[in-house]
């Protein structure tokens, strides 16, 4: 019963979001196009944050490799393979992921929290400060690959429209993906690590080897949101990698609620539209930000995506508590 | 007093020690769990009994001795590593999955059996064989109408049985019960100390407890430890009458009514 409302409401949304393109306007498409990347990028962390219990605020790191990949193996004037660019760069950020998970997985809570940031930057200094990737000012993606199959091209990532249609495909192939994982018994596990990973051991679950799957796959996902990024806007900087980035998505996530993903994309839908709005009114358009942000950390302990449920006990007279 | 006749001996514990910097918190402690046998740990608090729990369980590794589990050095091993050779524990401080459901808390702990990571796109729902395992244990641990519960919201006694289900679902051999009755009121406590003569009969139980009257009512074996050191260990009979266990323990606590 409730099931059924939740998908008729995941479909109504992604119909809307189908639409989107049919407005004509390429403004709106750019835009929904970025929350789409977002989106991806922030039900990817959610895997570590909401529902593993690794709060990393190195997320960004994985997102910006991918994004560099992308730009640093397509020929300069030349269309790459997107079947070939798509998983080379998905698989150096989940490689990156792995490595990293090694050394930061030995830690955990606040340890875990600035180790991973530390990892972060250090990414982000081999982009901002050696020439492999252009050093600060970034890297070119000149011409978008390109999803010629031999001879047959099944859509064009330069134009606009197939482009929102693939982002948006990709969105909903990594939602279905990790709704699925979770529901598997190494899902499963993950959950019990957050709840209580004490004892998970001591029921004899090597956790390590669950978190650092978690985290692999975390990048990974993360990889495929910086792929698109980096397709959409053909341009990378280190700002990517950036710890504003790592903690703009970790707000996302919190902002939707954590362990949902539909939550993790709600918020990085309001995030992205919410930065949208207050930068068209002020300059101090973070200080409205993090107001925000304040008032539903405060006001709203689980988040936008808790918001249907809060008002629909409140209608029915409020017999919890 | 045991039912069975199987009297096999599962897990032997030699002069175990354990310092935490200058102190000495267990000194040459030896135990043996036997199959279809309920060994008791027994002492004032302080005594060294957690400390000693912990070193079977892995939770703590020993500074000296060496612990054998069917005959195979488990020593080294870490608790997840003991929990797969068939070494099962619960905790003194209840340690369950609050928020998952009885029934998920004990598929959890049957999955373990049979991991397989690597599987992201099977069902975890959809495993019969953990399934079934979890609901017979839940059924043996005594909480058949609390399958679908939360697990959060049990009573302190359900959530001691529930314990035992997860234990029993990863097919412990030996079951480290740390203060199972801890807690619990009269008529849970009974029924516990039902649910351990059930368990012992295929099973090596080692228990820490307080509750005197349970402590008679299902020990085998028992064994007093007095500032990290044994100082007997025997039959009830044995305990009850030593002069020794009464002058260092049982003189100086305030209740001993047996």
């Amino acid at each position: 019963m409730n099931a059924q409302v939740s998908l008729i409401l995941k479909l109504a949304v992604l119909a809307v979001l189908a639409c989107v393109p049919l407005t004509g306007e390429s403004f709106y498409v750019e835009v929904v196009s970025k929350m789409l990347v977002m989106a991806i990028f922030a039900m990817s962390l959610d895997l570590l944050v909401g529902f593993t219990g690794l709060v990393s605020l190195g997320h960004a790191a994985y997102f910006g490799i991918a994004a560099y990949a992308a730009a640093l193996l397509s020929p300069k004037y030349d269309a790459a393979s997107l079947w070939f660019l798509f998983p080379a760069s998905v698989g150096l950020a989940a490689l990156a992921a792995l490595v990293i998970g090694l050394f930061v997985l030995r830690t955990k809570g606040i340890y875990f929290i600035m180790v991973t940031l530390a990892f972060a930057q250090m990414a982000y200094f081999v982009f901002h400060d050696t020439p492999v990737g252009g050093g600060s000012d970034g890297i070119y993606l000149n011409v978008k690959p390109s999803a010629a199959i031999g001879g047959w091209e099944p859509f064009d990532l330069g134009n606009e429209h197939h482009q929102y249609y693939f982002i948006l495909a990709i969105l909903v192939l990594v939602y279905l993906f990790l709704a699925r994982v979770l529901k598997s018994p190494f899902g499963r596990a993950l959950v019990g690590i957050k709840s209580n990973e004490h004892r998970m051991q001591s029921m004899g679950y090597l956790t390590f080897r669950y978190k650092l799957g978690a985290f692999t796959l975390a990048g990974a996902l993360g990889g495929v949101a910086g792929f698109l990024y980096a397709v959409m806007f053909g341009f990378v900087t280190p700002e990517l990698l950036s710890w504003h980035e790592s903690g703009n998505v970790l707000l996302m996530v919190i902002l939707g609620g954590m362990g949902n993903l539909v939550g993790a994309a709600v918020g990085a839908f309001a995030f992205e539209g919410m930065r949208g709005v207050f930068e068209g009114w002020t300059e101090h358009w973070q200080l409205l930000m993090g107001s925000v942000i304040v008032a539903v950390v405060l006001f709203l302990p689980g988040g936008l995506s808790s918001l249907p449920g809060r008002l629909r006990r409140a209608l029915q007279g409020g017999d919890d508590k | 007093m045991s039912q069975t006749n199987k009297s096999e001996v599962l897990m032997v514990a030699k002069d175990l020690t354990r310092r935490f910097g200058g102190l000495v918190a267990n000194r040459d402690v030896s135990v043996t769990i036997e199959r279809g046998k309920i060994h008791v740990l027994l002492g004032p608090n302080g005594a060294g009994k957690s400390t000693c729990i912990n070193m079977l369980s892995g939770d703590l590794p020993p500074s000296e001795g060496t612990i054998h589990f069917m005959g195979r050095d488990i020593t080294g091993l870490t608790a997840a590593q003991r929990s797969r050779v068939g070494i099962g524990r619960s905790y003194q401080r209840t340690n369950i999955f609050p928020q998952f459901t009885v029934l998920e808390n004990v598929r959890l702990a049957a999955q373990s059996r049979n991991q397989q990571p690597w599987r992201i796109f099977s069902k975890a729902m959809e495993q019969e064989w953990a399934l079934e395992k979890a609901r017979a244990c839940i059924e043996e641990a005594g909480l058949g109408k609390r399958v679908d519960w939360l697990s959060g919201v049990l009573s302190h006694g359900e959530q001691r049985q529930l314990e035992i289900a997860m234990v029993l679902a990863t097919d412990a051999q030996v079951l480290l019960l740390d203060e199972p009755l801890a807690g619990m009121g009269s008529e849970e406590s009974a029924k516990m100390v039902e649910l351990l003569k059930r368990l012992r009969a295929t099973r090596g139980i080692l228990l820490v407890e307080h509750d005197m009257d349970a402590v008679f009512a299902v020990a085998d074996v028992i064994t007093v430890m007095v500032n990290g050191e044994m100082l007997e260990c025997g039959p009830p009979e044995q305990i009850k009458n030593s002069v020794a266990v009464q002058q260092a323990y049982l003189g100086t606590e305030e209740s001993f009514h047996v």
